[in-house]
């Protein structure tokens, strides 16, 4: 059982903060770190790995400090962003370093037990020059796992592979977390975290907008006020009619149409649709005109 | 000893060294080194004292520092421009080890590349394994040594290594060195032909400097800028994605 604790960690380059003011506990299970591109979470996690000090605030990986302590390694694996490895090796050979280098009892069977976890004894004797994203990602995942460490930390590990490359990567990391490991994994797509963490943290701008079970900040998610573009055959008639919904909140008539404000998304596709057929409105076009992940973030961050 | 040097850091470092395009580069110096030899030897077979001009001049001011550099900023600098240096220092590999292991490994290519060039330069143009041939291919293992020392540093230190590494060459050493004779005492090149020029005294060699104070300089220079470079791959962090 390992933890990571966080408490009041600080990260700036200059006059630019990165992290601000970071309080959180990551325990056993698999915890996304979601945030849009640019939000800090690189920072956080090169923190946790020990790649980089706070400027202010601790930060302790089962009770030790992570900078300038590479004892750390021994107990967390570290899957970088960055698709960088040593090409010229073959997978089995990278991995296998990896495992003297950490000075393991029995290098042979913690090398085939790794390449075998990540499905990848076919292509082991291959170099990695000749992988594929995917291929590559899941021998980083072996080679960081060799030493079977029970904290294991992946900075955008999705990035680049195809859907199936990513569905394994996602079962893998399932069936890590549930054998009790302390999985954290950074993504700026929704969707990835959804289906992987059932504990998330958010960071938006630096600072933690939310955090805990996902499903609650999910569905702070889904009922914050939205905003719609809708043309239709009778823009006033449907205008008039959707202001007398308890899910409308505002309707503003555009020189496209009509611009609606609703408080609660699913109750607002339901109505329109019903009123549309009662007035015998034929609805030409309905644009969510705020679905940007930062703008949900960015709701997150206000609430 | 095991504590310092790392086989398996030695063994990653070479192949991914060796397995880079720039390592076709390792070779281009002493290629053209061997090469003027060949054309001298052809041309003048008969004059005395060309061979200490081309093996000291363009052997020790062209040749071993900037295959040192090239071979310097790969075993390092490299890894740590394309990341692959994480898979290394996220172990608990002593940072010391690896920057120990890295030297080592760089420094024995340069001998392979640059001091045994002028070894085999120096056998054709003088036709045997005279003392000048044995003093200058002594100077250049020693020019190995502190050379990479030198250039191990400047890959922990900055992004810019070879760079810097160039300036300090070609300025420093190559323009300077020539005008200046106090830039001497801080010149690589000229601790190595101190040390040629204590094994066969040869005044074509352009030696600047004792063997005294070559070897003293020598070390401080080698143990300053490892521990430098020890103190920064300590300090090794990886910039995240500011705001």
């Amino acid at each position: 059982m390992s933890t990571i604790e966080l408490t009041g960690v600080t990260r700036w380059y200059g006059n630019v903060v990165a992290v601000n003011d970071v309080t959180m506990t990551i325990g056993p299970g698999v915890t996304g770190l979601l945030g849009p591109n640019g939000a800090g979470k690189s920072t956080l996690l090169h923190m946790i790995s020990g790649f980089l000090p706070p400027s202010r605030g601790t930060l302790t990986v089962d009770g030790a400090q992570a900078w300038h302590n590479p004892d750390i390694y021994a107990r967390l694996g570290l899957i970088p962003e960055r698709d960088s490895v040593y090409a010229a090796l073959t997978g089995t050979e990278f991995v296998r370093s990896t495992a003297k280098l950490h000075k393991l009892p029995d290098v042979g069977a913690a090398t085939a037990r790794a390449i075998e976890m990540v499905e990848m004894a076919d292509a082991a004797d291959r170099r990695i020059s000749t992988y594929s994203k995917g291929m590559r990602q899941r021998i980083k995942v072996a080679a960081a796992m060799v030493h079977d460490p029970a904290i294991l930390l992946l900075d955008e590990p999705f990035n680049g592979m195809d859907p199936r490359q990513r569905l394994q990567m996602m079962d893998l990391l399932d069936k890590l977390g549930a054998e009790g490991r302390t999985i954290l994994f950074s993504s700026h797509i929704l969707e990835e975290v959804e289906r992987l963490s059932g504990t998330i943290q958010v960071i938006v701008a630096g600072r933690l907008a939310a955090s805990g079970d996902f499903r609650a900040i999910r569905r702070l998610m889904t009922s914050r006020p939205h905003v719609f573009a809708v043309r239709s055959s009778d823009d006033r008639l449907l205008g008039a009619s959707l202001l007398s919904r308890p899910a409308v909140t505002g309707v503003e008539l555009t020189g496209k149409g009509l611009q609606v404000r609703a408080s609660d998304y699913g109750a607002f596709c339901r109505e329109i649709a019903v009123l549309a057929r009662k007035h015998d409105i034929r609805l030409l076009e309905l644009l969510p005109s705020d679905e940007s992940l930062e703008s949900v973030f960015a709701y997150l961050l206000a609430s | 000893m095991s504590g310092i040097f790392n086989g398996t850091v030695a063994s990653i470092t070479l192949r991914a060294t060796l397995g880079r395009r720039r390592a076709l580069l390792f070779g281009l110096p002493a290629a053209i080194l061997i090469l003027v030899t060949l054309a001298l030897k052809a041309s003048h077979p008969s004059t005395a004292d060309w061979p200490s001009l081309i093996l000291g001049d363009f052997g020790f001011t062209v040749v071993i520092p900037l295959t040192a550099l090239v071979v310097g900023g790969s075993v390092l600098g490299a890894e740590i421009d394309d990341g692959s240096i994480i898979h290394l220092l996220a172990t608990p590999v002593r940072r010391s080890s690896v920057i120990m292991t890295k030297f080592a490994v760089a420094t024995g290519l340069t001998m392979v590349f640059a001091a045994g060039s002028e070894l085999v330069a120096g056998l054709i143009a003088t036709g045997s394994a005279t003392k000048l041939v044995m003093a200058l291919f002594a100077g250049a293992l020693v020019g190995s040594l502190i050379y990479n020392a030198l250039f191990i540093m400047l890959s922990a230190a900055t992004t810019r290594a070879i760079a810097v590494g160039l300036l300090y060459v070609l300025v420093w050493e190559g323009l300077l060195g020539n005008f200046v004779s106090g830039v001497r005492i801080l010149s690589i090149g000229h601790y190595a032909l101190g040390v040629a020029n204590a094994i066969a005294h040869d005044s074509s060699l352009h030696a600047g400097l004792s063997l005294t104070t070559a070897v003293v300089m020598g070390a401080i220079v080698t143990v300053a800028a490892l521990l430098m470079a020890m103190q920064r791959l300590a300090s090794f962090s990886l910039r995240g994605d500011a705001v």
